[in-house]
């Protein structure tokens, strides 16, 4: 499907704390990631696993107490961790941008649609006010939303086409990789579908990749490429979705699955994932999920499973020991797309 | 469509809580949290070590204070020495059996003004609330309005009219009017808790109203209701001062705004006195910021994000 | 333009209010206070304005309280405030007025100073988080945001005054110099406005300082300041147009409810330096049992504070734009 399928980003070891009253509480524990352009990754996890901390880990956009306490994040092969500010600046928005959950959160209440994407069109290009002018208009057009509210402030808005002016923002420089944090978690279910049918659009359209956290697997089952599902800030299952879907392997992904019914199949009776998930600030000694697990062993208690490449799809469970290659977590990967 | 077993609640994005008062739902277990995050915090033990100073003096100035502060006996005007810590008044006091004794009434004033506002300010802002419809109407109208007028010259008009007011006029006075910021801050704080599921659950069990306010709203607001307290208190300890300090508090007792006016009346500063001035003073001041820093820490712990922050060297303080 | 409605009825019903406290207060504190006072007007003034008193304080009149009550209001709007017996035999209008231009120069000014001083310095305590601003200056104001003003007078006096020599003791000029709009005067006006000036601003920027702050730094963890970070704007606009410009918002709310304060304090610290503002001619009639000449300054006062707000409620519609949609 892609002409050209380069690795766009790699994430390699990256390890986030949150240190506030003393205790460190590690809230994403050495994530390893890739992206090729043009591919669309979900990562998918229950409240408070850590998908939305990696994500702004990966954007640099933490803020205390939060901090990046290890490992790199590639773009492009440059560093963003060490990079300096001016030279993540030079990045941002350009090529790398960002669409947040809440519209009515993530736009100034107090300005225009029309300054803030001025905002960013000054900070990053020499551009003429008739030039910003139009590439607004253009933007707003490919979200479907009439150029008139440009001049509108955000509150005038309604949610959906709030959610969609931070879209059209995302794109003004058309960049290679946007970050979308829950975008549709602040919709009803008839806008959310409409607005992932939008996003897929524009992504096929301008070719950009895409990682996009949420919460509800069902959202991204027909337009992710691969899916990353994350439990205690720790990668447990990451593949091709369709193999997710199919085949889960770690039994976290398959309580997942089997706890929403299939509209379509004969009426089952809901199963939900007893528990709740670990207190970060003292995590457990084996494996995170096996408090929970209805497959556990005692093993599982007691040694922590590392990440197992299981014929292309990494799952971290001890049940998949023998079957796989043991996968040192930082040799590289070439990530793959149906 | 949502997974059901996805306990999801609307995610804050940034992980540090806006600001939320500390819930619990008994008042055992509120006042003990109040008083564990007081401990911790240095400022409020800053400020409650100052208030506790001063309830000590307050409560048994006869022990501390060396003379009777009435007795006009002293060399007058005498500057600090062994004998008079503080040196002597105009009238030939010592100043420090004055300062001593005269905690207890601004102690008193501050407790009980600041008691009676913020009795006030929970009747009248949670009833708004909870009462809703042209109750709320009206009783938020009169509280802006009384929010508005400025509490010093109206409480000196009527000082005015009645001479000499004595302790009790004082506190109802201070208490009657300054109870309307405190009021405003209940009230909202109550609308927002009002559609809580722990709040229909106690509808649904058939509880009355008043079970519902006293037992069920009251305690989640405990840390409210004593930042109100010390709000007031402090107001009513500036006030007060300044009123008995323009002499329209009872000029014959013993308080720092009183020695304050008979120090004023008699130049003490070009005089050579400037101690009959400043010691009192500076009383006013410290019970004062006993309360103010009490105030702010509650702040505090209310709003997590405003603790003191080190600033680290990480990618967290990059732009 | 329904806000600044809204805001201006309110305006009004709180005017009513204050007008009609004036009104009743006299008359419900025990043994009529204004009896005596009425003594000292007889045989002075004509029967007219002694009329006018009489309404005003329910002294000898056979009208019922309400008819009263209007007369009163019909007088008020009139301008007819009575005649003051301090400064005998000035109408309270004219004495009034002749106090408000000191008041205005010497709190006015500091006021909007200690706002915008302590607004800024709050902005950047809380920009620059765990730097040296805002480590130090919490605890500093929070404590000083305590102290009474008068005291503050005191102390600025005994120091600058007494001690040092630099400053006037008090009074708004000196008394040997002519009113008017020379050079002299105006700079000898100014000289004696420095230390009540100082007090003042001293003594309030504290507040504003700390809740700029606190108000910064719940901005600063808002998701739009982070998606300006995100979309890589200079930390300039960043701090300014982002998160300035919304954390001003409830401060200039709370302008509003800190007036009392800053009227309290203005009064004291003009009764300390023997001021001739609005704040010590409203004492020396107390002091002067000059009840006329006292309700009128009472009145003025609370138009001063009304106003004020009206004003901030204006700069917020046209900083904050929700305020000028919704009701």
């Amino acid at each position: 499907m892609n002409a050209a399928s380069e690795r766009i980003l790699e994430v390699r070891g990256l390890s986030v704390a949150y240190n506030s009253d003393g205790v460190p509480v590690v809230a994403v524990d050495d994530v390893d990631l890739e992206l090729s352009s043009r591919e669309f990754l979900a990562i998918v996890g229950e409240s408070g696993c850590g998908k939305s901390t990696l994500l702004f880990a990966i954007a640099q956009l933490l803020s205390p107490p939060a901090e990046i306490v290890g490992g790199e994040v590639l773009f492009r092969g440059r560093n963003m961790v060490s990079l300096s500010r001016s030279e993540l600046r030079s990045i941002r928005w350009r090529e790398l941008s960002v669409v947040m959950q809440s519209a009515m959160n993530a736009l100034n209440p107090v300005m225009t649609v029309a300054t803030q994407m001025r905002d960013a069109c000054k900070a990053h290009a020499d551009m003429s006010d008739a030039e910003i002018e139009a590439r607004s208009r253009e933007v707003l057009r490919l979200v479907s939303i009439d150029p008139v509210h440009l001049h509108s402030y955000p509150h005038q808005l309604s949610g959906g086409m709030r959610q969609r002016a931070m879209i059209a923002m995302a794109l003004l420089f058309t960049p290679d990789l946007v970050i979308m944090d829950e975008p549709t978690s602040a919709l009803d279910v008839v806008a959310q579908r409409s607005l992932m049918v939008q996003i897929k659009q524009l992504q096929e359209q301008l070719g950009f990749a895409v990682i996009f956290v949420t919460h509800d697997m069902s959202l991204v089952s027909h337009f992710s490429d691969r899916l990353m599902v994350m439990y205690a800030g720790q990668v447990v299952e990451l593949g091709a979705t369709r193999n997710l879907f199919e085949r889960p392997l770690h039994p976290y992904t398959r309580g997942l699955l089997e706890a929403f019914p299939s509209i379509h199949g004969p009426r089952v009776h809901l199963l939900g994932i007893a528990g709740s998930p670990p207190d970060l600030a003292r995590p457990p000694a084996g494996c995170r999920f096996s408090p929970r697990c209805p497959e556990a062993e005692e093993r599982c208690l007691a040694s922590p499973p590392a990440l197992l490449d299981t014929d292309g799809c990494l799952v971290r469970c001890l049940l998949y020991e023998q079957a796989s290659a043991r996968t040192p977590t930082t040799e590289a990967r070439a990530g793959g797309a149906p | 469509m949502t997974t059901p077993s996805l306990a999801e609640t609307a995610g804050p994005s940034t992980p540090a809580a806006k600001a939320h008062p500390p819930e619990t739902t008994a008042g055992a277990g509120a006042a003990a949290n109040v008083l564990r995050a007081l401990t911790r915090n240095r400022k409020a033990l800053a400020g409650v070590v100052l208030l506790s100073f001063f309830l000590v003096l307050a409560i048994f100035p006869g022990q501390i204070a060396p003379d009777d502060p009435t007795a006009e006996i002293y060399t007058p005007g005498a500057g600090p020495s062994a004998h008079h810590l503080l040196g002597t008044t105009a009238y030939g006091q010592d100043i420090l059996s004055q300062l001593i004794w005269g905690t207890r009434l601004s102690i008193v004033i501050a407790l009980a003004a600041g008691g009676l506002a913020t009795a006030l300010a929970v009747l009248v802002g949670v009833s708004a609330a909870y009462l809703g419809g042209i109750a709320d109407g009206i009783l938020s109208l009169i509280t802006d309005v009384i929010l508005v007028i400025p509490i010093f010259p109206l409480v000196i008009v009527i000082a005015a009219y009645r001479k000499n007011a004595g302790l009790f006029t004082l506190v109802v006075v201070l208490g009657a009017l300054g109870w309307s910021y405190g009021a405003r801050q209940l009230r909202s704080q109550t609308l927002s808790i009002r559609s809580r599921d722990f709040l229909e659950a106690a509808r649904v069990r058939g509880e009355r109203k008043l079970y519902v306010i006293l037992f069920e709203i009251l305690p989640t607001m405990t840390s409210l209701i004593v930042a109100s307290f010390l709000g007031a208190a402090l107001y009513a300890v500036l006030t007060a001062a300044g009123l008995q300090f323009i002499g329209l508090g009872d000029p014959s007792s013993q308080s720092w705004g009183t020695m304050l006016y008979w120090a004023e009346n008699n130049e003490a500063l070009g005089a050579g006195m400037p101690l009959w001035a400043i010691a009192p003073g500076v009383c006013v001041a410290l019970l004062g910021a006993a309360f103010a820093l009490m105030n702010y820490a509650f702040d505090e712990i209310s709003n997590p994000a405003l603790r003191p922050v080190r600033r680290s060297r990480g990618a967290g303080s990059r732009t | 333009m329904r806000f600044v409605l809204r805001r201006l009825g309110f305006f009004l019903v709180t005017l009513w209010a204050a007008i009609t406290t004036n009104f009743l207060i006299p008359r419900l504190m025990p043994g009529n206070p204004a009896i005596a006072m009425m003594a000292r007007y007889r045989g002075r003034l004509n029967p007219s304005a002694l009329h006018a008193i009489e309404i005003a304080f329910g002294v000898n009149t056979h009208q019922s309280v309400l008819s009263a009550y209007f007369s009163y209001l019909g007088n008020i709007f009139r301008g007819k405030l009575g005649t003051s017996l301090t400064f005998f035999p000035d109408a309270v209008t004219h004495d009034v007025l002749k106090a408000l231009p000191w008041t205005l120069a010497l709190v006015g000014v500091t006021t909007i100073l200690a706002f915008v001083l302590g607004t800024l310095i709050g902005l950047v305590a809380a920009w620059r988080r765990g730097g040296i601003l805002d480590s130090l200056l919490p605890p500093i104001f929070v404590v000083t945001s305590a102290f009474p003003y008068f005291w503050i007078a005191l102390l600025s006096i005994w120091l600058f005054a007494i001690k040092l020599g630099w400053l006037p003791v008090s009074g708004g000029y000196d008394y040997t110099t002519t009113l008017g709009w020379s050079w002299a005067f105006v700079g000898d006006a100014l000289t004696h406005s420095i230390l009540p000036a100082l007090t003042l601003l001293v003594t309030s920027i504290g507040g504003w300082i700390l809740t700029m702050r606190n108000n910064m730094i719940s901005v600063l963890a808002e998701d739009y300041v982070r998606m300006a970070r995100a979309k890589g704007l200079s930390p300039w606009r960043v701090m300014w147009s982002y998160a300035g410009r919304n954390a001003i918002l409830p401060n200039l709310t709370g302008f509003a409810m800190s007036l009392g304060f800053v009227v309290s304090g203005a009064i004291l610290v003009e009764f300390v330096f023997n001021y001739p503002g609005v704040g010590w001619m409203f004492l020396q009639a107390v002091e002067n049992q000059d009840y006329a000449l006292m309700q009128g300054l009472f009145l003025m006062i609370i138009v001063a504070v009304l106003t004020a707000i009206l004003a901030a409620d204006a700069v917020t519609a046209v900083l904050d734009p929700r305020t000028r949609d919704v009701s």
